[in-house]
């Protein structure tokens, strides 16, 4: 299966990745997609994933064409 | 309803003149706004720039989802959001959300609303500046 992947802010320094390709198997989650994409480089615990722009797990399964992200918490703000 | 996303400054009570001259007359009696402005300090350290990183796609799609998820919570006559990405500088407006409506309530409600979810769950990323060099703000024990 062909998914596009994406890491933002820190996550995209800590890879050094911005925006990749991977060919992954049938079945696969967005853990499996990090795997793959980074050379199985640790997970910072409290990343966020997205997939097709919508919230994700990280053992949420995978579909061929799927736009996988991965990102740290998002930074709103306190009240 | 508008979501607007503005790579550059932006005023928004322009932003808010502009969508309420598309109204039509005497039917909201209500209008509630927030505006989030950058502040040059964060906990403690002077702040002299902020860059403001998004996932353009998401972002959009969540901004559009929260505007009609509020038209659909609350009896709106309309809705908006502008929200700044890129570059920021202290004093630069980041944010407005608004509602129109009948009455107050509503308006105060949906506009809360839309402020609140934006800041809990949009993909936005504060990269700041200070004097001891750049920082994430979500690795920083305050915001």
């Amino acid at each position: 299966m062909q998914i596009k992947v994406k890491f933002f802010a820190s996550l995209s320094e800590q890879t050094g990745l911005a925006e990749t390709t991977v060919d992954a198997d049938n079945p696969a989650t967005v853990l499996d997609v990090w795997n793959l994409a980074t050379s199985n480089q640790a997970m910072p615990s409290n990343t966020l994933c997205a997939i097709n722009m919508a919230y994700a797990r990280l053992d949420d399964s995978i579909s061929d064409g799927d736009e996988v992200a991965y990102f740290p918490p998002v930074t709103g703000g306190n009240l | 309803m508008t979501a607007l996303l503005r790579g550059e400054a932006f005023d928004p009570w322009q932003e808010l003149a502009q969508v309420e001259a598309g109204l039509a007359k005497g039917k909201h009696g209500a209008c509630a706004s927030f505006v989030g402005t950058m502040r040059d300090f964060n906990v403690g350290d002077d702040v002299h720039s902020m860059l403001l990183e998004h996932y353009p796609e998401m972002t959009q799609q969540f901004l559009d989802a929260i505007c009609s998820e509020a038209a659909s919570r609350w009896n709106l006559i309309d809705c908006c959001i502008v929200h700044r990405y890129g570059e920021i500088k202290p004093g630069d407006p980041i944010v407005v959300t608004a509602a129109w409506s009948e009455h107050r309530a509503e308006a105060f409600d949906a506009c809360r609303f839309l402020i609140e979810e934006l800041k809990a769950r949009a993909p936005f990323w504060k990269k700041e500046t200070t004097d001891t060099g750049e920082r994430w703000v979500h690795d920083s024990p305050g915001e």
